[in-house]
């Protein structure tokens, strides 16, 4: 059991060491907020380094003189007499109320500007529109101006100086509160239902964001990740033009096409241009098209498709797509069907 | 450094009325219900004009004139009870606490009525719209407290029917008249709140 | 080095009742001394739950897609661990000190309303209980039964019926309710206690700064209890009644609860954290050898910071979407109260230089709070920006800074009150070895769990999560953190041996093994049930001082 047991810690050391040591691949921490990528993220570290530079300077005065103290004055043996008794020193009181309510006083008109600075933004008319609707435990994404509805990706183009393109997010929520955070992009916005908040990201360098729901919103709140993908002009278009598309017709998988649209299924998911339009869970157009499958929990691979195709709950246990009891060979359909809505 | 004020000092200690116990835990007792009231004020205030659906504050209130005078006028004779007890009348105390006391009732008894009226014929409930909620958890919160109080009342009445009211118990009659001063102001706050601003 | 007080008679030994009699006595008991033992000895149990539920949570986020538990019971875990943590360990330790030590510390016999206090005490246990009935209520202990699982500060809609079906909201509400209103009772009882039962001769500016600290503590609970009770009747009547309170659907609010939750949920930390400063207070003096550095500057800091307390709640909005002018509003009032923290901090730092310092257990926990509790202040200023906080805000660095805060803060004062009045209350003295196993146990755990999670919070990993996906970089965080709980438990362990072998077999303590200055070390260890042969009559701060220094008075220089 011991020989298991010492097994297991190797191999998982050795995994630790190849994700957190390695500098050499970039990047090492994907979601750090001290690596921004978008303007409000930078904005947010530039103030964030000078409050941390205050706080240490507080924290080198204090710890040094809590030291001095502790070793100048601490009672020798053969001593017996109690040390002059003081009762307090107005000036030196004084002193030391004055200076801290300075240092907050700057600290706090210097916090003010970034928060004008990230809240007051305007959307300029070029800005892409995208309005982000929190589910438990999905995030569902829609493009009013271009039509597209997708999950738990986020596709934008790369702002450049020259033409600035930021991306301005509306966020909904259908049932409780959650929060849209990805760190190297922006600050996180609560997701609030009965509420339309509104964030921002300008993101000058392509590439993919991770994030994730910060807000706990029940079961699966672990799971309820976020991709953002940041593309260059033309593979932001080009992506644009593959989402409007209408769904794949591939004739060769009529029967799972007609056993989807005879099933339950419809009732929650949409397949555009068919009769699936329900829009309790994510919209499956171009389901291939994404990275992963249940916003995050595993990769999009056919065979975990036929994992959650078989029992949902065993990938992403609690979340609210039930055991459809599929039978094998209605699985079988029904997966070929999805595999082909790219 | 030792701040030398150099003086001699008379060995007597200062000496401070300590003010009474019953008052100054009432009066605690006060505070923290009155930051309570403020949370079911503060609601009712925000959701003033939120509700999705009727019916809406204007078509089915009417201002209460009759209950609040009575509820106002309890104030005045509990004082004057009160007043009676220290003064060692016991008789007039009995009296004036029983006039407050149906006074309360009648208060209590316009509620029912006003309630009836927006239930059966209004159909009003709390779950109706967020004007439902808020007003019948403010104003029936409110009624709560009068009923405890009432219960309270009650309460002496029987014991100085029996008896155990003097005019040494004044301070803690006192103390229990606080309670019912306090009840009235929040009434003139949630008749301000409800039937004034948010009509 | 005790000091022996002319008037103090060692008390008689009185006949060993039989069990029975000796635990009725226990049960019916209003004695201040008896229930402030009881709540902290219920405190301290709480605790060692809480603790074990956070171990379990650490076993399962040692390791990334690490499976100890079903993602449902984690849910439950993290939310009775704080719930535990703020409402039946804290609230329990700082009201039982402060029924111990106030009557003692003022020249009371006992507590104004003495069997309200019995009631507050039996209220608030019997809440705990009701919340830990809610693990077999429901499906029973294999299924974790319907244990609250909406984190411990419940935000709306998840708590409304539609997303929370089942009871488990139910015994939060319900238990909270419950022990909230024995706290305020308890709080009416030290209010009314401090105006009107001082000894003679002790006006208010010559108070201990303990129950000059205690007194605007249950001050604060006057007015913070009650938004939360206020929330959670909303809410039950949603849940029961079809309020609309907080149900989106109809128009209701979910930042509402928010409001309401946090105006509560900020005094109550500094409800938690005063009492610590309050022993701190008491402590740092007697093991310099110095009176405390500028009294009034620290009741008045006291003050201002219950005050402000009250106007600081949003910051834990920030990322809500407020408006840029109550971001702004909200980032200078919590910016401001770091200002009489900080004069707090200088004050002890003043009371020790110049003084000649003793390394006892209760100082040694002291030096650890100063210095955890300043890296917490200061992760708090960061906080306190509030765009650094849409970064930072439900992070693990938000949890590693409320952890330093209570435990790094609190928890070391609460060990440091029990180690210097520990004798006064049992006779008998603790272990100063088995103490400093403890305190750096305790030190190298403590940090070793919550300063990487500062890391990782920065790193991006959001709080309440079951579990995580390796490649964030948050592997190595975890573990360390994982591994600082062995310390930790360790170090209680240490303690809990320290009291059981004190109490059989600790040498006796003396009515003042301290050689201190406060009223409570006049009497005998342990007090009688009288606390004091004849009720004390005190001219200054310090009036053992003054007896033991007559050449030389407090009241020559107050």
């Amino acid at each position: 059991m011991t020989g298991l047991w010492r097994e297991q810690i190797r191999r998982r050391v050795l995994a630790l060491s190849r994700t957190d040591v390695c500098i050499m691949n970039r990047p090492v921490y994907p979601t750090n907020i001290f690596d921004p990528v978008s303007t409000p993220a930078q904005a947010i570290i530039e103030l964030s380094w000078l409050v941390l530079w205050i706080c240490a300077g507080i924290f080198v005065i204090v710890v040094g003189l809590l030291t001095y103290i502790l070793i100048r004055f601490r009672h020798r043996r053969a001593d017996t007499d109690e040390p002059p008794q003081v009762y307090g020193s107005t000036q030196i009181e004084l002193a030391w109320t004055v200076i801290p309510l300075l240092t907050v006083v700057v600290l706090f008109l210097v916090t003010t500007r970034t928060i004008r600075a990230v809240q007051s933004a305007v959307p300029p008319a070029e800005a892409l529109q995208v309005t982000i609707v929190g589910h438990q435990w999905w995030w569902e994404i829609r493009y009013p101006a271009l039509g597209i509805v997708t999950a738990n990706e986020v596709h934008v183009p790369v702002s450049d100086r020259a033409r600035p393109q930021p991306t301005f997010l509306r966020l909904e929520s259908v049932d409780v509160a959650h929060s849209f955070w990805v760190p190297r992009l922006a600050g996180k916005t609560d997701v609030i239902p009965n509420r339309d908040n509104h964030m921002w990201i300008e993101p000058f360098e392509a590439g993919l964001y991770l994030g994730q729901c910060a807000e706990y919103c029940g079961t699966q709140h672990a799971n309820m990740l976020l991709r953002i993908m940041v593309h260059s002009r033309g593979d932001f278009e080009r992506w644009v033009a593959a989402q409007q598309q209408p769904p794949v017709r591939d004739l060769s998988v009529q029967a799972g096409r007609d056993l989807f649209q005879a099933t339950a299924c419809v009732n929650c998911h949409t397949v555009r241009e068919t009769v699936a339009n329900g829009t309790f869970g994510p919209d499956l157009s171009h389901l291939m098209s994404r990275a992963t499958l249940g916003a995050g929990v595993v990769d999009n691979t056919l065979q975990n498709l036929q994992a959650w195709m078989k029992n949902p709950q065993h990938l992403k246990p609690g979340n609210l797509m039930p055991d459809m009891k599929l039978t094998p060979q209605e699985l079988e359909h029904i997966v070929a069907y999805l595999a082909t809505l790219k | 450094m030792i701040n030398a004020t150099a003086h001699t000092y008379h060995a007597e200690p200062t000496e401070e009325a300590l003010p009474s116990r019953g008052r100054v835990g009432m009066v605690c007792l006060i505070a923290t219900e009155a930051a309570l009231f403020s949370i079911f004020v503060v609601a009712y205030l925000f959701y003033i004009g939120k509700s999705l659906i009727g019916p809406y504050p204007a078509q089915v209130l009417e201002v209460p004139m009759l209950p609040t005078i009575c509820l106002l006028a309890s104030s005045a004779t509990i004082m004057l009870a009160e007043r009676a007890l220290r003064q060692g009348y016991g008789v007039l105390f009995k009296g004036w606490w029983f006039l407050t006391m149906l006074l309360g009732v009648a208060f209590l008894y316009a509620t029912a009525v006003e309630w009836y009226r927006l239930i059966f014929t209004h159909h009003l409930t709390i779950s109706t719209n967020l004007f439902g909620t808020t007003f019948y958890s403010l104003v029936g919160f409110h009624a709560m407290h009068v009923t405890v109080g009432l219960m309270l009342l009650t309460l002496v009445l029987i014991l100085s029917l029996c008896g155990y009211v003097t005019q040494a118990q004044s301070e803690r009659v006192a103390a229990l008249s606080l309670y019912w001063h306090f009840v009235d102001v929040v009434w003139i706050v949630v008749f301000l709140v409800v039937y004034v601003i948010g009509r | 080095m005790a000091f022996e007080y002319p008037l103090a008679r060692p008390q008689a030994e009185a006949p060993r009742l039989p069990l029975l009699v000796q635990l009725h006595d226990w049960v019916v008991t209003v004695d201040h001394k008896r229930l402030g033992i009881m709540y902290v000895c219920t405190g301290l149990l709480f605790f060692a739950v809480a603790g074990l539920e956070a171990s379990i949570m650490r076993w399962q986020l040692a390791f990334p897609n690490h499976n100890v538990v079903a993602p449902e019971v984690f849910n439950r875990l993290f939310t009775m661990h704080g719930t535990t943590m703020v409402f039946l360990v804290g609230m329990p330790l700082i009201l039982g000190l402060a029924n111990y030590l106030i009557p003692l510390m003022i020249g009371a016999r006992d507590l104004a309303f003495p069997r309200l206090n019995a009631f507050g005490f039996w209220l608030s246990l019997f809440g705990g209980v009701l919340l830990y009935f809610s693990y077999l209520g429901g499906e029973g202990l294999s299924g974790a039964g319907t244990a609250p699982d909406v984190g411990w500060f419940a935000y709306a809609p998840l708590t409304e019926r539609a997303f929370s079906r089942g009871h488990s909201t139910d015994y939060w509400i319900l238990s909270l309710l419950v022990s909230g209103i024995g706290s305020v009772a308890t709080s009416i009882n030290i209010v009314t206690t401090v105006f009107c039962m001082r000894c003679k001769g002790m006006t208010l500016a010559r108070m201990p700064l303990f129950v000059w600290m205690l007194l605007v503590v249950a001050g604060m609970i006057l007015f913070a209890m009650p938004p939360l009770t206020a929330a959670q009747l909303m809410l039950l009547l949603d849940r029961y009644l079809g309020a609309r309170f907080f149900d989106t659907q109809a128009g209701g609010s979910a930042v509402l609860w928010q409001h309401f939750f946090w105006i509560f949920g900020h005094p109550e930390v500094y409800i938690l954290m005063l009492p610590g400063f309050a022993a701190v207070s008491e402590i740092i003096p007697v093991f310099s050898r110095k009176p405390m550095f500028g009294y009034a500057a620290m009741v008045g800091a006291t003050l201002a910071i219950a005050f402000i307390s009250m106007g600081v709640w949003a910051h834990h909005m920030f990322t809500v979407g407020m408006s840029a002018m109550a971001n702004a509003f909200f980032t200078a009032s919590t910016m401001l109260i770091a200002v009489p923290t900080g004069i707090k901090i200088f004050n002890w730092l003043a009371t020790m230089y110049g003084g000649k310092i003793r390394f006892a257990t209760p100082m040694l926990f002291c030096i650890g709070f100063l210095f955890q509790f300043l890296c917490a202040g200061l992760t708090g200023i960061m906080l306190a920006a509030s765009p650094f906080d849409w970064q930072l805000s439900d992070s693990y660095f938000v949890v590693a800074h409320f952890h330093y805060v209570l435990i790094g803060g609190l928890l070391f004062t609460i060990f440091a009150a029990i180690h210097y009045w520990f004798p006064k209350a049992t006779g008998k003295m603790l272990s100063e070895t088995l103490g400093r196993w403890h305190f750096w146990l305790l030190v190298i755990g403590f940090n070793l769990t919550f300063g990487p999670q500062h890391i990782a919070g920065i790193l991006g990993m959001p709080r309440r999560i079951y579990t995580y996906a390796p490649g964030r970089g948050w592997e190595l965080w975890n573990l360390l953190s994982s591994v600082g709980v062995a310390f930790q438990a360790l170090a209680v362990l240490f303690f809990v041996w320290n009291v059981i072998r004190a109490l059989r077999q600790g040498p006796p303590a003396g009515d003042d093994p301290w050689d201190a200055w406060t009223l409570e070390w006049t009497t005998t260890s342990p007090p009688p049930e009288y606390n004091f042969e004849t009720l004390p009559e005190v001219q200054s701060r310090r009036p053992l001082w003054d007896l033991k220094h007559p050449h030389d008075p407090d009241w020559h220089h107050e």
